[in-house]
This record gives structure tokens, sequence and C-alpha cells, in this order.
């Protein structure tokens, strides 16, 4: 066993996708890097940035409508891009192992685990069908999977998200490859679930000495487990280098920018005032179709000014809030109330007014904002209708939202098809504003954005909050996003709150152990998060 | 190649559907125009039985000695037309339901939906013979019979339609403000659905025009005297053994236009799964 | 998943008793009822009258909706009102004829069709792909009596190699009747393998995009195990209902073919029966047609259910 061994060297590595027009798009372009024996990289980038294509070339594999269109990729010695069809599909699993996003997805619902796991070696003539269940049993119990010798009779839909994705990786290493490829592994699970899986997948990779390649857009939880890291941008490389020279001493400034976001701070401002409260709901309870309480005495208060969070995973009834809050989904027991005067509980018993002060904006810009429409006719209809103004007045209120955005003018005539995601969601805030309310429900705004953009969001609400004074009920599943813009927090677990109340109480000791255990599995930029995180578990269990 | 580039809805028109643009638009054409085209009447005696084509009868002449071209020409007036007006009614009919059973919810919808489905539940062509049975095969009761058959499966479409574009988030927002059920239908929800309906369009269309021939052809759509492409088959098939081609025609008339009517539509269908404007 | 089936089937029961008052109030609650229709313009108020007595129309629908369906369920489906005979006995022969066909074609067709949508979606956007895709769609949109009609012109007038007309009677041999219903056969099997074949293509290209069957390439194993062992458990269920839908459109299709070719099958019978207005006819032949439909789409659901590996395999 030397030090180094070389397993695998990309080089100027370039992907090209065609599409129908007979146009080309590069999707990767010039990217460079080894791989040793035991060592992790890191690719990281936002949406776009080609991680997931570099991913699947190192398996010889492209998409439809995409190819490799220069450079090498050399494994074990051997350019992967020379070898014949069936050359390259025998280096796929015993070589080259694949770990994707969705576990649930990338299971064949059909078939049981075990016949899944035992695939690679069973197929490639490396072990008897034997041999491979017997390593698939040990590979669950490394992987601390519950019943490691019966785990496999399971078929996917019978066994958690976390367990399946840690099931993904039990696949991924039957044959013992060389290089495993994780692309964003952790993204689609709830924060408590993706330390233990992220563990999981660390311990496997050490003991194995396996070389891997671990894709995310998110810089913490890549600095847990990588040695260095690529930063990626539009398929080009940005920065490479040690993952703490990237984390601490980042060299150029699209590096710098990702790093900043975690760690800048927010001032709290005491917003205590006397009047009474703008929302204020009490002991609401709601359910779908009177079976199940998705929503179970919960209680908060939003003042003017106010950024309330909510936060929980999924499942919380976080969302639910919201619904019950406009009126979509009538609350059965409790009180909500509107500057001291109680809300009727469906949307069809307020009045047009009541509608107008409370406002919301969502989570999928693309589908929050009507396509067929222009950005006039989205914008304008709120005015219109509230305030019924001439048209010449809703187009001079349009424009003036537009700036208020940072949008250009000219935008007032295009539709949402020509915007991107974050200007979509500037039209959305823009659409809010439009009916002048005095209280906006932001349901996960940012999580589908790119960081940068959705910090810029965040930047952009704050901004008006301080010019116009609105309330803010923030719901989200971000920690990191709470701790920074909410001044009042709300924690749900399964319909109910478990905590409320000033952000500095409810996140500071003595903690509820369930705000402790989301708080504690958010991952921090630095490289010995996990390492602490599971070291604290270990001695309070 | 200037025929590859040419674009409608923005996006660009494939050979196959070329094709069907311009079979279409011929069939159309003979259609409006068969009084001032054909060069007899449909119901003229003007030859013998049979005669073989001649530069006065371009297509021969049929059973009873009338001129051929001209009672195809005719019959395309009659088969498009009574097609076009089942289509449009069932539209009319489907899409007026469909979108009130989705908008409405409750009970408005279970009942509609069960009553879809039990029409549903039997092919359309048994259902039909059991109506015109009792009402006989008169134009309006075939016409009524016919789109109320079709109209069950506008219906489904349009509710499915409806149902999930009232679930987008826009829609939500329209609703969040208070505007009304019809400012929501035209604004929100008509246009979302256009597109597929008018794909829908297509398809019925070539759906009610095969089945109105179908019928005829089994002597229970349209009677004569009046000219139409199925009961044309029906009078002319005893020819096939005698090797005359003239049931070739109209059955020939009736493929072509039902092929023309579904490139396009394939066409549609295909532009509207790709998305909008890029690369198309 | 047993109560899943067994719910099907009740719903699949409940739909022929629906089915079975529909055609029965088609025929009954439309204005001017059987009797008015039958003299047609010898309807005198006398001729009327005795003529509703003679039909039984002088007593309420429902009543002679249980006793209609009550005999049916029995084998009594009435008696004719052109021969007078009971409708049981002209009916089943034509029955085990339209039956044998359907049956014969069905053969054909659905292993032919599978088979073809299979290779178009493995092949998929090869020439073979392509050249499928445009053939078949122009043969959906061919009426069946032109596709009888050129088979009858070049295999039977041109080449004399089979009979024009399919007219088989009750005494002939097995062997005579499939060569004599070879080119009905045939002509169904051409307007219904397109429809199958493309939806079968669509199924197994819906499920080939799906990741899962990307991760199995991913894991290196070659293509044909990929296809036989991950996509097609996953794209039975799916083609199932695809082939029964079909067989339910073949039935219909029986009855223009059996036009086509004089062949004395169900569908001619029924067609003879609404031209002259022979109501106790059209409604047994609309029953029977209507249960094999509701039948084969009952089937099919079923299948997909035992398919679904999440509801084979619960929680």
């Amino acid at each position: 066993m030397s030090g180094s061994e070389r397993v695998l060297s990309v080089e100027h590595l370039r992907v090209e996708a065609r599409n129908d027009g007979g146009t080309t798009a590069v999707l990767v372009d010039d990217v460079s890097f080894t791989l040793d024996r035991g060592e992790v990289i890191g690719l990281i980038g936002e949406s776009g940035a080609g991680k997931t294509t570099i991913g699947l070339a190192c398996l010889g594999y492209t998409r439809n409508g995409c190819a490799i269109a220069g450079g090498s990729i050399v494994f074990r010695g051997r350019d992967i891009l020379a070898l014949s069809a069936s050359e390259r599909r025998a280096l796929r699993g015993p070589g080259v192992a694949y770990i994707a996003q969705s576990a649930a997805a990338s299971f064949n619902p059909a078939m049981t685990l075990f016949e899944q796991v035992c695939e690679i070696p069973v197929r490639h003539g490396i072990m008897s069908a034997e041999e491979a269940r017997k390593v698939a049993i040990g590979l669950f119990r490394e992987l601390d999977l519950p019943n490691p010798e019966t785990f496999g009779n399971r078929y996917p839909h019978q066994v958690s998200g976390g367990q399946l994705q840690r099931a993904m990786a039990a696949m991924a290493m039957a044959a013992r490859p060389d290089i495993l490829v994780f692309d964003e592994p952790t993204t689609a699970l709830d924060v408590t679930t993706q330390v233990e899986v992220l563990a999981a997948f660390r311990k496997l990779i050490k003991e194995h000495r396996t070389a891997a390649i671990y894709i995310t857009h998110d810089l913490a939880v890549v600095a847990q487990i990588a040695d260095s890291i690529m930063v990626l941008r539009h398929g080009k490389m940005v920065e490479h280098g040690e993952a703490d020279q990237i984390l601490q001493a980042p060299r150029e400034e699209y590096t710098r920018r990702l790093v900043a976001e975690r760690v800048s701070g927010h001032d709290f401002i005491d917003r205590e005032g006397g009047d009474p409260p703008l929302l204020a709901i009490r002991d609401v309870v709601a359910s779908y179709a009177s079976l199940l309480r998705v929503i179970d005495g919960v209680s908060l208060e939003v003042r003017r000014g106010d950024t309330v969070a909510v936060v929980g995973e999924s499942g919380s009834g976080k969302s639910t809030l919201a619904r019950v809050i406009t009126g979509l989904l009538p609350r059965e027991e409790g009180d909500i109330s509107f500057q001291g005067e109680s809300l009727p509980p469906t949307l069809a018993q307020r009045t047009r007014d009541q509608k107008r002060r409370i406002q919301m904006i969502y989570q999928m810009p693309d589908v929050a904002l009507n396509p067929h429409q222009t950005l006039l006719d989205i914008i304008g209809r709120p005015i219109d209708f509230y305030f019924g103004r001439s048209r010449a007045d809703i187009r001079k209120r349009v424009l003036e939202l537009l700036r208020m955005m940072d949008l250009p003018e000219s935008f007032i005539d295009r539709k949402p098809g020509e915007l991107s995601g974050g200007q979509k969601q500037r039209v959305g805030i823009a659409r809010a504003l439009a009916a002048e309310p005095d209280l906006i429900i932001c349901d996960e705004v940012t999580s589908a954005l790119d960081q940068l953009v959705g910090e810029e969001i965040l930047r952009l609400l704050k901004r008006l909050q301080d010019e116009l004074g609105i309330a803010y009920l923030f719901i989200t599943h971000d920690l990191g996003v709470v701790k920074r813009i909410a001044n009042k927090v709300t924690v749900m677990l399964k319909g109910k709150m478990v905590a409320g109340g000033e952000t500095q109480t409810v996140f500071a000791p003595p903690f509820h152990p369930y705000t402790e255990l989301l708080l504690s599995s958010v991952p921090e930029m630095r490289s010995d998060w996990l390492d602490e995180v599971l070291e604290k578990r270990r001695i309070s269990s | 190649m200037s025929a590859a580039r040419l674009r409608l809805f923005g996006h660009r028109v494939t050979i196959p559907a070329m094709i069907g643009f311009v079979i279409i638009a011929v069939n159309l054409i003979a259609a409006l125009g068969a009084p001032w085209l054909s060069p007899f009447d449909q119901a003229d005696v003007v030859c013998e039985a049979w005669d073989d084509p001649t530069a006065e009868h371009l297509l021969g002449c049929d059973n009873l000695g009338r001129d051929l071209l001209s009672r195809l020409l005719f019959g395309a007036r009659m088969s498009i037309g009574l097609s076009l007006l089942i289509t449009t009614l069932s539209f009319s009919i489907g899409i007026v339901t469909g979108f009130t059973a989705a908008i409405a919810k409750g009970w408005v919808d279970a009942a509609l939906s069960r009553a879809v489905d039990l029409m549903l539940s039997m092919p359309s062509l048994i259902f039909a013979f059991v109506v015109l049975s009792v009402l006989g095969t008169e134009i309006p009761v075939l016409v009524i019979t016919l789109a109320c058959l079709d109209s069950t499966r506008v219906f489904r479409l349009s509710r499915a339609l409806a149902m999930n574009i009232v679930a987008l988030e826009y829609v939500e927002v329209a609703k969040l403000r208070g505007e009304g059920l019809w400012w929501i239908i035209t604004r929100e929800v008509l246009p979302a659905a256009r597109a597929p309906l008018i794909a829908e369009f297509g398809l019925r269309f070539s759906f009610a025009f095969l089945f109105v021939a179908a019928l005829s052809f089994l002597g229970l759509g349209i009677q004569p005297p009046n000219a139409d492409w199925g009961s044309m088959v029906r009078d002319y098939r005893d020819m096939i053994n005698l090797g005359i081609t003239a049931p070739f025609w109209p059955a020939g008339a009736i493929a072509v236009l039902t092929i023309g009517v579904n490139f396009v539509v394939d066409w549609l269908l295909a532009i509207q799964s790709r998305g909008h404007g890029e690369n198309a | 998943m047993g109560k899943l089936i067994a719910q099907r089937l009740a719903l699949g029961f409940l739909t022929l008793f629906g089915a079975s008052v529909l055609i029965f109030a088609g025929t009954e609650l439309l204005p001017g009822d059987l009797a008015s229709a039958l003299l047609q313009n010898n309807a005198t108020e006398e001729n009327l009258a005795v003529m509703r007595k003679q039909l039984g129309l002088d007593r309420p629908a429902p009543v002679r909706y249980v006793e209609w369906f009550g005999g049916a369920l029995k084998g009594d489906l009435g008696k004719s009102l052109a021969t007078e005979r009971p409708v049981a006995a002209d009916l089943a022969p034509r029955l085990r004829n339209t039956i044998f066909l359907a049956i014969y074609a069905a053969v054909v067709a659905v292993p032919l069709a599978i088979a073809l949508g299979l290779l178009a979606a493995v092949f998929q956007g090869s020439v073979f792909d392509r050249a499928v895709n445009t053939v078949t769609l122009m043969t959906i949109s061919i009426p069946e009596y032109l596709v009888g009609y050129l088979l009858m012109k070049y295999i039977s007038v041109q080449l004399g190699w089979l009979p024009t007309l399919a007219n088989v009677t009750e005494e002939t041999p097995l062997g005579e009747r499939f060569y004599l219903s070879l080119l009905p056969m045939l002509t169904l099997v051409l307007v219904t393998i397109a429809h199958m074949m493309r939806m079968t293509r669509a199924s197994v290209l819906a499920i080939m995009a799906s990741p899962y069957i990307e991760m199995a390439f991913l894991k290196g194993i070659p293509k044909w195990i990929v296809v036989v062992r991950h996509a097609f458990p996953n794209a039975l269920a799916p083609v199932i209902s695809v082939v029964a839908l079909n067989l339910a459109y073949l039935i219909v299709g029986v009855v223009v073919v059996e036009s086509v070719f004089v062949y004395p099958g169900l569908g001619q019978l029924m067609v003879d029966a609404v031209s002259k207005h022979d109501v106790p006819v059209v409604q047994a032949c609309g029953l029977l047609f209507a249960s094999a439909f509701i039948v084969l789409n009952m089937l099919a659901d079923i299948a997909a259910i035992l398919a679904n590996p999440r509801l084979r395999h619960p929680r």
C-alpha cells in the first residue's frame, strides 16, 4: 500500500451538447484534475456549472444529445475515451461507481434491494450470487442499516429515504470500485437525516480507501468530506485547491462570495412596540379531509416590521400554516386575528381589503407567474383590482415597482418565460407589493434558487422591509436563513409547535431537544464540524 | 430548404405537418367550393353506369351514371361539414362541463364524472347503434347523438387540463386576490389550455369524421341521395370483384384527410411536449 | 392488494349494470317510442295502442327493465321483432363466429405489436423507429373498409389466393374457417396493430427515460439485460393496459370488418337489426359488446394492480 496511487486523471475535459437547431452548447470546458487512491475531490457550483456532466464523464457516460468533445480521462493508465463500448461498460461499476441524488428514483421499484446491490459484482462476473450477497450484508452492516441480514429482501419503497440513500452507497461499493462518484447524494434529505448519511459515506470511503468525486452545491457539506475542492461555474474551473485553503483563503472573487454567504451575520434590531400585533395566531388546528391534524395547536404573533420565521423539516406542517392564514384551508379551532380583528376562516368570507393586506411569495417562481401574461398584466392586476387606478397610473406604478426590484423597465412588456429564476422571483415580490400589503408570507422563497441569487433576494426583501416597514412571515427549512433574517422564530415538528419566541432566545441554550438537533445538523463551513457533531451525539446518547 | 424554415406559432413546421396542412387546405377548398368546382350536379345522371374516365368525366361514372368527381366534391362538403359540426358541438359541451366540474369540484364534479365514466364504459359505436335503432338516422339525430357521445372524451381532457392548471400557484394567487370564477377561467385557465385543446380538436375531428363515414358505410349514416364519402364506398363496393376502382376514390379520400389531420395533430403535440419557444 | 382487486371487480360489475340500464334507457326513454317508430306512417291511435300492448310498452319502464335484464342474465334475450324467433337462438352462432374472429386476430396482432413496439423503443430514433412511426400514424388514419377492400382487390381478385367473402356457416370445418376468415383477420390485425404498437413503444420509452434505467447503465449492465430485467417488469402494467384497450377497439372494428367481408358475426347482425329497428336484437348485441368491453377493461386494471410492485409488496 504505497502512499499515493494515481487512479484518475482528467485533462482538458470538454463536453458539448447538440440541440435540435444544430447549435452546440459547451457544458464543460477545459476541466482538469487528478485523483489518488483514498483521495476525495469536491466539485462545487451552482446549477448549470457542469458538475454532474463531469461526474458522468468519469464513467465514460454522457446523457442523450451530449458528447465528450475533447481532452482525456485516464483511469488507471487507460484513456476511457479510447476504449470500445464494451470495455467502457466493463469499467462502470467495478471501476467507477455512481451514487445519484434521488435514491427513490434511482432504484428499480420492481426489484429487491439485494438483487440490485448484487447486480454489479454478479453481472460483471466478479463474484457468485452467494458471495455478492455476503458482501452486501457486510456493507449494510457497515452503513448502519437495520437488520442487515434481511434488509436486502425489501423493495425500495419499503425503506426510508435516508436508508435508501445508504443502500445506494452499498450498491456502488459492492464490487469495490476504485472511484465513487457521489452526485448531490444528500440534497434531497432533511438536515437531520443528512448528518447520518454523510457520516456513513465518510466512514465507507475512509475504511476502503476509495477515491471519490463528491458533487454538491453546498460548500459546508463538501467541507466535511473532501480533501480538495474545485469550484465550477458555467462549465469552467474557477478555483481548485486544498479544502481548507478554499474555505479559509479563497483566491477568486466568485469563491469568496460563495464562502462569504454563510458567515455573514445579522444584527437584530429590537422592534418591540406597544401597538397591537399585526397578525396573531392562537391555538390553531387544521387538517386535510378531517383525517389527520396537519396543524395542531400553533400560536404565534407578528408585529409591524417583524420577520417571523416558521422552520421545520418536510411534513412539519409549515406550508399548511400559510394556507390556513390565507384562508385557503379553513382552520378548525383557534383564532387568527389581523390588527386585533378576527379573520374569517375561509377565503370567501374575507373582505377584499383583508385579502389585500396579506400577500404571498412562493417557492417556485416558474409556476407562481402565469406564463401567458406580461409583467404589466401580472404586476398591474392587483393595482387595478384593489385600487381601480387608470391604465396610465397602473403602468407608472408597475414601472416604479420594477425599478424598486432592480429590474429594467423594458421588462414591462415581457413574459416570465424570458426571465431568469431570480428575476422571476423579483416579479413575484413586485406583485405582492403592488397590493400594498401589511404582511407578506414568504414560502421557501429562496430554496429553488441558486445560493448567490437567493442571497440577493434576501437582501432585497430586507431592504424593502427597512423602506416600507412590511412584516414577513418566513416559511423555510433553512436554519441559516432564519438565523440571519428573522427576529422571531417558531419551530415546528409534525404539526406541533416545539419552540417559539425571539430568535436569540430560541436559538440559545437551554434548547428544546429538537431545536438543538436541527441546529446542530446544519453543516458549518469548517472541516471538523461533522466530527464534532458525531462526537457530541455519541456522548449525549 | 425554404420549406424547413417555415414557422407557425413560433415553431418550425416539419415536412409531415406541411403535407398535413396542404391536405387540409385542399379538402376545405373542395368542401367549400363544391358547387362551383364540380362539373356536374351530384344527383344528375350524365353518363352510362361505370363509364371509364374520360376528359369530360375525369374519374368516370358511378353505378347510376353520375359523375364520380362531382359526387366526390359534394361528398367532401357533407362529410367534412357534418364532422366539423359534430366536433364543434361536442367541444362546446365538453369544455363547458369539463371546466365546470374541475372548478366547482364536490358533487357537481362527482356526478358529471360518474356519468361520463358510464358513457365511456361502452364503445361509442355500440351506443350510437342503440340510439339510432330507435331514433332513425336523420341528420339532426346523427349530429346530436355523435356530439354527445364524443363530448365525453372532451370532458375528460378539459377537466384534467383545468384540474392541473387550477393547482398551479398563479391560479392560487388569483384566488387569494379574490378574483371571480369567470376571470380565473378566461384569464388564467384558458390561455394555458388552448394549445392542448387545439390538438384535441384535430383528434376529435378525425375521430368524428371516421365515425360518420363508418356509419354511412354500414348504411346507418347519411342517406341517399346526398353524396357522402362513407356511403359512396358502400354503394360502389360490389365493384371490387370486377376490378373497378370507384370505391377506392372516396375511401382513399377519407384516409388521406385523416392522415393529414393526424400529421398536423402529431406536430402540435410534439411542439407542446417540447415546451415554449427555445430551440424549436 | 386483495382489497383493491375486490374493489375493481365490484366496480366492474356495477359498470356492467349501469351499462345495461343505459342500453335499456337508450331505447325506452327517447322521444317517440318503439311502437311509433315501428309503425311509422301507419301510426293511428288504435294501431299504436295495440302495438304498445303487444310489445308490453303499457307497463312501467323499471318493471320492463327488471324483466329484460333478469331474462338476459338467464340467457333469455327476448324475441326478435323481425323474425319473431328468440333472439338468443339467432345470436349464439353469430357470437361464436365473432369470438372466433376476434381471438384469431388477437393471437396474431398482440405478440406482433408488442414485439415491434419493443424494437422501436429499443432502437429509438433509428431509421426503423422513424419509418415505423410514420407508417403507423398513417395506418391509424385509414378506415377498416379501405384496408379490407385493398386486401380484397390485390390478394383475392388479382392474385386469387384467398376468397373475397368469408361466408362461413355452422358446418364449416375448423381448418376451412381459418382459411376463409384469413382476410378479415388480416384486416383487423392491420388496423389494430398500429395503435397497440405506438402505445407499447411510448410506455417502454417512458420507462427507459427513468433514472433507474440510467442507473442500470451506469452499473455497466448490458443493454439487453437492462431492457429485459429492468425495463420490462415495469413496462408490463402499461403494456397490459394497452393490449386490453386495443382488444376493446378490436371488438368494435369487428363490426365494420364483418360488413366488408359479409362475415356472419354479431356485428353484421347488429347492423341489420339497427336498420330494421329490431330493438330486442340491438339491445342484446349491445349488451354483449358492452360486456366484452367492460370485462376487458376490468381485467386490464386487475393485471396492472398485480404487476405493480408497490401493491404486490406493501410496506
